[in-house]
């Protein structure tokens, strides 16, 4: 019996991706994640210190504190994704699969933001909030709301509220076209049926729409927890690497941002920096698993 | 599909030939800066001085935002792909620059004797013995306002802080313009012209911030806790809105004449001379105190030039920075850049009266400068400007009272400055 | 059922009509505002420009600064680079996966699946360092090599799903005819070609509009990416609104120009692949 050559054509299909893959992206997060376990003494070796800036992390209050401010931030941030960008995104979706008239624009429109850039999207909504120029208040006087007018971006209480509803203006264009997508593979005839049937829209979205697109819920949901929790670039364009105002909207990525290259005269500290890495590692991938084992086994039969 | 397939092979192909294709006959130096309010001074008139002179030398000015420039410029030097030249800032964020290895040690420059030890000691190693930027020059705190209102509003420049808050209260009762102009969005400025500007009075200049250092003062005792107090009254007369107004947003405001008085960095000068070349712009020195009567002006060594170890041309980079230690430089950069005082001991002239102003406070009044860039900034976490920053700025959102804003500072810098501890 | 039926179809219009609003006001304030003087930015900001307010003055700072037509030849570059490489790479490595049994087929997938979970950001130490150490910092070359890293998984995992439904027939038909594995390779791709659209739909936006990758690793002026220059520009500008604004139109305008020009494709790309 001859033995099968060796599938050189199987090493050559999968060589390429693999490198590039291995080398640009496994390899730097395997190496941030030793960097974590190193530290300097104070001769200035680095040396190995195993899970101790794990433990500084958690355990000593000058890092802890701010830690878990941007933790739960971070999930505040993530909230007000599910609540109202999934919901609004799925509303939305659920007009345009209407067959409305202009839908294509609609969409089209609709989705716009989603293209541009965070950095440009967070100036642009700094400038359009901004006391100086005054559009806000424009507007809100507009509709007669003008004492309503805060410096949103400035206050404690308003400024992740605020930066949240940037986010999602801007990202919302993402679930809608999921949801569109899946409510257009629902049969006409199921809908139809219901219709004749007399069930209201409503009945219809709660009986039919809904359940058919669940899969669909649960990877927008997963998509929005990787991205929220992965988030950075617009907090940064908008309120700086302080995150002010006294970090109330400081979130995991901007943590991360400061501890690492440092701010102003802090300096920068790369172990702390890839252990905040570590940790956001840790927390999506928790996330992801969660997902998978408590969703996906309930869905059986869908697929992504 | 294939259409796409074919451009974009065609655009990696275009990219790798015009990587190749720009080469360069002259020596080329970048400097690496915060000052973006500066660039086109760089541009039109200080290097095109010194490249008249040099003409086989060019030399790009490429700033990065001040709030970001620390960051980007440590990422810049670690990747290797940092500009010749590096602005330094003062004290240990330099200091810290030299130990990595990043700047070289300019000690044999010529022209370096044309500085004193007092003006090299904000770029030079604890022991003095090795400079390692070249001194440009230093700012003055103090406030600028506009004269045309005043004059309208038929008001006395202050000198006391009773008078100061009686001016405010004038000019909030006529509602025509914001007394104080300042936003607390970006945080520094509440510290470093607030805090830091009507604060040195308080706690005697010198006495007070060695006295931080070697541990005999504290942040939440005597003249430093009384600062935070002095910091607090401002609160009513701030603009509206002003949490959310950035330090771009408080500049427009007063160079459009919407606002009376601003408190400034003395660099601040020559940014409303571009913005609004009619505004008419006056000064006052930092007010004193029914309990501290004599003035002390912080007079911050701000700015100075050094080597990135890294360069490849580091002849080239040596002769501009000789250049930057001569008279011609000192005269250039004073008279460019009206409220940054050069630190040679060299015959220089200020033109612009605003900047006189501010230069002729130091024979009336002493001088210190910013307390928490020598030493006390040292920790990464907690970092005592950032608390300051954050302190300040809560201060005057009415979120800290001034005695928690002390506490706050005060306790964190106990936690891992030893002389501080306990206390 | 006595409710006339355009009278929802109205209230369905005003909604769409309402949020469609919402999405384009911030954009157009801007745009509008970038061709006015400084007075009537703030004195009438929601009005035209006119005769007596039009100037052009921002975008003149701005062309005297920064080389923005060379930025978005870099963005093109980036993006067009990482495109063709992440298709190239892993549509090969989805047939393999997609084809052929081996032992390793299965660890192997889900090996590259890793990277759908975990952003790559959270490696951007490690990157900074191999870049240096490749000598690759400051080139765009770093910038579509990271990003193809960064779009590998998800394409391989869209592509594989959709190859392993093509009908064996076709190409054991080809396998007798005595074709190489590398040429039924080739005869696939065009099959898979719906695959391969909302790959590139999906990926291309996150690489476009990069700031970190651009600002960490190739911030000079010669790499620097259109959302990197518009960044630094703003910084250097902040407190001269007519820049930008300026600014801010160049970096908008023609994306969204190529944007609506593509947006057809662009979106049955990305719900074609959700679905798939």
């Amino acid at each position: 019996m001859k033995r099968k050559p060796f599938p050189w054509h199987v090493v050559v299909f999968l060589a390429p991706a693999v490198a590039i893959y291995s080398l640009f992206m496994i390899y730097p997060l395997i190496d941030s994640l030793i960097l974590s376990l190193q530290n300097k003494d104070p001769d200035g070796a680095v040396v190995f210190v195993g899970l101790q800036n794990y433990q500084t992390l958690f355990s000593s209050e000058n890092w802890s504190k701010p830690f878990w401010n941007a933790f739960w931030n971070n999930i505040e941030f993530f909230l007000y994704h599910m609540l109202i960008q999934n919901p609004v995104g799925l509303l939305l979706a659920v007009l345009l699969a209407s067959r409305i008239r202009g839908g294509w624009l609609y969409r089209t429109i609709i989705f716009t933001p989603t293209i541009l850039s965070v950095v440009i999207v967070g100036f642009v909504w700094r400038l359009v909030l901004n006391p100086a120029w005054g559009i806000s208040q424009g507007i809100l006087d507009a509709v007669g709301l003008g004492n309503l007018n805060q410096p949103w971006l400035g206050l404690e209480n308003t400024a992740l509220p605020t930066l949240s509803l940037i986010s999602v203006w801007q990202n919302i264009g993402i679930p809608m076209m999921l949801f569109l997508a899946a409510l257009i593979r629902i049969p006409d005839e199921l809908l139809e049926a219901a219709r004749v049937d007399g069930a209201s829209a409503w009945t219809v979205f709660w009986r039919i729409q809904l359940p058919l697109i669940l899969p669909t819920v649960g990877i927008v949901a997963v998509l929005t927890f990787v991205g929220n929790f992965n988030a950075f670039d617009l907090i940064y364009a908008t309120q700086g690497a302080l995150a002010g105002p006294n970090f109330a909207s400081d979130i995991l990525g901007t943590f991360f941002f400061r501890t690492f290259f440092g701010y102003q005269l802090q300096p920068g500290d790369p172990y702390m920096g890839a252990t905040v890495a570590g940790v956001m590692l840790l927390i999506i991938l928790t996330g992801v698993l969660i997902y998978l084992f408590a969703w996906q086994r309930r869905l059986q039969n869908i697929q992504f | 599909m294939r259409k796409w397939l074919v451009f974009l092979f065609l655009s990696i192909v275009v990219m790798g030939l015009t990587g190749s294709a720009l080469a360069q006959n002259k020596v080329r130096l970048t400097i690496e800066s915060w000052r973006n309010d500066d660039l086109k001074i760089w541009q039109e008139t200080i290097l095109p001085a010194f490249m008249k002179k040099y003409p086989n030398i060019e030399v790009v000015f490429a700033p990065t935002a001040p709030t970001e420039y620390n960051a980007v410029l440590d990422t810049k030097l670690k990747a290797g792909t940092a500009g010749d030249l590096i602005t330094c800032r003062p004290f240990d964020k330099s200091l810290e620059l030299f130990n990595a290895k990043h700047l070289d040690s300019l000690n044999d420059l010529p022209g370096m004797n044309n500085f004193s030890a007092v003006a090299k000691a904000a770029w030079s190693t604890d022991d003095g013995k090795t400079t390692f930027c070249v001194p440009m020059a230093s700012v003055i705190h103090g406030f600028l306002y506009n004269r045309a209102i005043f004059r309208e509003l038929n008001l006395q420049v202050p000198t006391t802080e009773a008078q100061f808050l009686q001016v405010l209260q004038r000019i909030q009762q006529t509602g025509k313009y914001s007394p104080l102009v300042m936003g607390t969005k970006d945080q520094w400025e509440a510290a470093t012209m607030g805090y830091q500007n009507i604060g040195p009075t308080l706690w005697r200049g010198e006495t007070g911030r060695q006295g931080l250092i070697a541990g005999t003062q504290q942040y939440n005792k005597g003249g430093f806790l009384q600062a935070f107090e002095a910091l607090a009254k401002w609160r009513p007369f701030l603009p509206r809105g002003y949490q959310a107004l950035a330090y771009p947003d408080a500049q427009n405001l007063f160079a459009q004449g919407r606002g009376a008085i601003y408190p400034a960095g003395s660099w601040d000068i020559a940014t409303f001379r571009q913005m609004n070349p009619r505004l008419e712009l006056g000064a006052f020195k930092p007010y004193t105190f029914g309990t501290a009567s004599q003035c002390v002006i912080n007079d911050h060594p701000d700015i100075a030039i050094g080597l990135n170890s890294a360069s490849k041309n580091k002849e080239a980079a040596r002769t501009f920075l000789a250049w930057v230690a001569t008279a011609e430089f000192a005269q250039l950069y004073a008279n460019a850049l009206p409220g940054f005082f050069p630190l040679a001991n060299v015959q220089y002239t200020v033109s612009d009266p605003v900047a006189q102003t501010f230069l002729s406070w130091r024979k009336e009044c002493q001088a210190s400068f910013r307390t928490a860039y020598q030493i006390l900034s040292r920790n990464a976490n907690p970092n005592n400007e950032n608390d300051l920053w954050n302190a300040s700025a809560q201060v005057l959102n009415g979120t800290f009272t001034p005695k928690q804003a002390a506490d706050y500072v005060q306790s964190r810098l106990a936690s891992w400055y030893g002389p501080q501890k306990g206390k | 059922m006595t409710r006339p039926a355009w009278l929802g179809a109205l209230a369905v219009h005003v909604a769409l009509l309402a949020y469609s609003a919402l999405a384009l006001f911030p954009v157009l304030l801007v745009i509008v505002n970038a061709f006015k003087d400084r007075l009537a930015i703030f004195s009438a900001p929601y009005a035209l420009p006119n005769a007596q307010t039009f100037t052009l003055e921002g975008f003149r700072t701005l062309q005297a600064t920064a080389n923005f037509p060379a930025y978005f030849l870099n963005s093109l570059l980036v993006t067009g680079g990482a495109l063709f490489l992440i298709i190239l790479v892993s549509s090969m490595a989805a047939f393999a996966l997609a084809e052929y049994e081996f032992r390793l087929n299965t660890l192997t997938g889900l090996y590259l699946a890793i990277g759908i979970m975990v952003p790559i950001r959270l490696g951007t130490v490690g990157i900074l360092q191999l870049a240096v150490d490749l000598n690759l910092v400051n080139t765009l070359w770093i910038l579509i090599l990271v990003y193809t890293a960064q779009g590998i998984p998800l394409a391989v995992f869209v592509l594989s799903a959709f190859m392993r439904q093509l009908p064996r027939d076709l190409k054991d038909a080809a396998r007798i005819d005595g074709a190489s594995e590398y040429r039924i390779y080739w005869l696939t791709l065009p099959l898979v070609r719906p695959a391969i659209g909302s790959v590139l739909a999906i990926s291309m936006i996150p690489i476009w509009n990069d700031l970190w990758f651009p600002l960490i690793l190739a911030p000079g002026e010669r790499t620097k990416t259109v959302v990197l220059g518009a960044s630094v520009f703003l910084g250097q500008f902040v407190n001269d609104y007519n820049a930008v604004l300026a600014a801010l139109t160049l970096a908008i305008v023609p994306a969204v120009l190529l944007y609506f020009a593509f947006s057809q494709q662009l979106i049955r790309g990305i719900t074609s692949g959700a679905v798939k």
